[in-house]
């Protein structure tokens, strides 16, 4: 006799469900969108599409010339995973700049398996909020870097610290991890799934 | 009226027990299935105390040390506090609110033998390999990290195990919003419900919302780590602290799921004990919507060391700090319950005040914690460790104990032994604080949580900890042989078993019949 009543809260309640379980989903884009928006958690746009759009910022900065009464510490990272037989390393660990002053730093890279590896470097900067201060004309990262076995490369990074990059930072530390990109990608559900859920 | 009694005869021995759509049954099975996962998950803390008990390794390895605190934490969670709460919603709301049963008595079944299956996917793993103490299963925190938690070679099961615990408590909490808002008896309008059944709506209202989230952060992890996708994978784009995102908006309404029936529980027992009526009864009503609204809007400060933008942390310490408002309301409310009232101590009105007490401490320093500024001092820390158990141990836990002890002469017919359950009570309260209490100190002084050996520094504190732990372990087999006990036999009790006990289940005889309100009763 309550049967239908049930039914309609069973229904819609289960509905909230399924959409939740969706909202989980959505949540991946909504924090790339977020991240890319303002910036946060080294999720710049090169990092997204592997091209590189010179920003307003980029030019104004050129322009504005070099604030030659701030000197900012610049110090490389590089991580070595633990899914790659790699040697890599900065060739300079720390340099210092003036804002709005291009620099250019070297990383150095070798293979050392004996296959044939399509590698990316992944950046991240501390602290986080001087990502979009911290403008590259020119990184190994925006690329995927081919290494045939055992080959060795010197790599160049070129950036500019914006002259907006708020005062009491006087240090940046910008790491970078190579990820292997072959690595789980045989699958063609993968790419059905993936391009599913990226639109 | 007249098919009555054909619903009589049902089913004994086992299949009682695997083909029961009866709410208490059920309850009764949710009960013994969350005990025995608070003895097991139990006696994976007396592991970890027993290694914590002096510094350097003594015991276990620290992978096997990692997988205690992993399965500690699960099993306690989705294994011992959520069906024991689910256990008393079966067997009392259908009673308090004037209904036969509940409203899905076959997917009710359904809810709870899932659990069983669940519990044993998660715990399987530890028994693989051919060397016990270098056990398969999961080791990366019961937060389960990305990247960390990829690594796992049996992922699987775990993510599996979890998609069941979530699918069970899905299905109950359908049934218990079905019941709640379809099967009240004529007169028991929303706002005469009892606080038991408006935190349980609230709470399974919660669970629709986030327990599906987690199924999809689980999911993501399984097609990161077998078919390629990079949800959370740096490598193909993904984000590891996307990952403590989507796992934080179920994290934080999940501390709530576990919290809020229990502050239902207490609001049944202290106007019984005081002989007074709950002290301002809308106002508890509103005050858990809006700890149940606030907690989808907090997540992050679980995470605020992962490089947020300044903005971000003041937001979430703003939103945070807010939940105090609710929370106060009701310590306020049960503390003006109690005023003037003509109290007894009866041993769940014990367990009742331990856990205003208690509980409240631990809403203090989590008030320490949802500070960003002082956070980051903090996290992760024995202090936070300290804090989250006196809001689930000496919270949410005293809460189910106290209702337990409370309801017990309902569902057996007999009062329990109530000097040994004193006895258990004042062994459990004083034996619980030393375990937690001096985790303040060691956590302000700096020892990080989850480390199987420490800085000799620690070590005083530690033994005390572990000495605490060693007899508030023990002392709930004291628990056991009183329930155990009670079952058997003891001291008739009335109907009414409280003399200041109000509500529709003192209204049925005690031990409950199989069936009641069959015929709905009236309500004034």
């Amino acid at each position: 006799m309550t049967k239908h009543i049930h039914r309609r809260t069973v229904l819609g309640l289960s509905l909230v469900a399924v959409l939740m379980f969706g909202f989980g989903f959505a949540l991946v884009p909504l924090y790339n969108v977020f991240c890319q928006a303002f910036g946060f958690n080294g999720r710049n746009i090169e990092v997204e599409n592997g091209t590189y759009q010179v920003r307003e910022e980029v030019v104004r900065t050129l322009r504005d010339g070099v604030d030659k009464n701030r000197t900012i510490t610049v110090q490389f990272l590089a991580n070595e995973n633990k899914d790659l037989p790699w040697e890599f390393r900065p060739l300079q660990r720390e340099i210092n700049v003036h804002p709005g002053e291009v620099k250019q730093v070297r990383f150095y890279a070798r293979n050392l398996s004996d296959k044939t590896v399509v590698a990316r470097a992944i950046p991240s900067m501390q602290p986080s909020v001087a990502i979009k201060y911290f403008t590259k004309v020119e990184c190994f990262c925006f690329n995927n870097q081919i290494f045939k076995p055992g080959e060795a490369k010197e790599m160049p990074l070129i950036f500019v610290v914006d002259r907006k990059l708020p005062q009491g930072i006087d240090k940046l530390t910008q790491s970078y991890t190579f990820f292997d990109t072959q690595q789980g990608k045989s699958d063609s559900v993968a790419a059905a799934v993936k391009s599913l859920v990226h639109g | 009226m007249s098919d009555n009694h054909q619903h009589h005869d049902h089913p004994t021995g086992i299949k009682r027990w695997l083909f029961t759509t009866n709410h208490k049954d059920i309850g009764t099975l949710y009960l013994w299935f969350s005990f025995t996962m608070l003895l097991i998950g139990g006696s994976f803390a007396m592991v970890i105390r027993a290694e914590l008990m002096y510094p350097g390794m003594q015991l276990v390895d620290p992978n096997f040390f990692n997988m205690m605190t992993t399965l500690h934490g699960l099993v306690m969670v989705f294994g011992a506090i959520m069906p024991s709460t689910v256990g008393l919603a079966n067997w009392c709301i259908p009673m308090m609110i004037g209904a036969p049963d509940m409203a899905l008595p076959r997917m009710n079944n359904w809810s709870f033998w899932i659990l069983p299956f669940a519990a044993l996917m998660l715990l399987m793993p530890m028994f693989m390999g051919g060397n016990f103490m270098s056990g398969q299963g999961p080791a990366f925190g019961w937060t389960f990290y990305e990247p960390l938690s990829g690594q796992y070679n049996k992922l699987a099961f775990f993510v599996f195990a979890i998609h069941l615990l979530g699918i069970s408590s899905i299905m109950g909490s359908i049934n218990i919003i079905a019941t709640i808002l379809n099967m009240r008896a004529p007169g028991m309008t929303l706002m005469k419900m009892p606080l038991f059944v408006w935190t349980w709506l609230i709470t399974a209202f919660l669970l629709i919302a986030v327990m599906p989230v987690l199924a999809g952060a689980v999911t993501m992890m399984l097609t990161d780590k077998y078919f390629g996708t990079s949800f959370f994978n740096a490598a193909g784009g993904g984000d590891p602290v996307l990952f403590q995102h989507v796992f934080w908006f179920f994290g934080h309404p999940e501390v709530y799921i576990m919290i809020l029936p229990s502050f239902g529980i207490v609001s049944q027992i202290i106007p019984t004990f005081a002989r007074k009526k709950l002290f301002g009864y809308a106002s508890m009503v509103y005050a858990t919507a809006a700890i149940a609204f606030l907690s989808f809007i907090v997540w992050a400060h679980h995470m605020f060391t992962v490089g947020m933008p300044v903005a971000g942390e003041l937001y979430f310490t703003y939103a945070t700090v807010m939940i105090a408002v609710p929370t106060a309301v009701k310590v306020f409310n049960w503390t003006a319950t109690m005023w003037k009232g003509a109290m007894t101590f009866e041993t769940p009105m014990l367990w009742a005040i331990a856990f205003v007490v208690l509980f409240t401490i631990g809403g203090f320093t989590g008030l320490m914690l949802g500070v960003a500024t002082s956070d980051f001092q903090y996290q992760d820390t024995y202090f936070v460790v300290a804090h989250f158990h006196y809001v689930l141990v000496t919270g949410a836990l005293f809460g189910v104990i106290g209702g337990v002890y409370y309801w017990l002469p309902k569902w057996t017919g007999n009062m329990y032994n109530e000097k040994l359950s004193k006895l258990h009570f004042w062994i459990s309260a004083i034996s619980v604080n030393v375990l937690f209490f001096p985790q303040h100190f060691i956590g302000l002084q700096g020892m990080p949580r989850r480390v199987p050996d420490y800085n000799p520094m620690f070590a005083d504190w530690n033994f005390v900890s572990s000495i605490g732990g060693f007899v508030f372990g023990a002392s709930q087999l004291l628990f056991l042989y009183i329930v155990i006990s009670t079952i058997r036999g003891g001291a008739k009790a009335t109907s009414q078993v409280w003399e200041g006990a109000e509500g529709l289940e003192w209204t049925v005889p005690s031990p409950a019949p199989y069936h009641t309100f069959e015929n709905p009763p009236l309500i004034k």
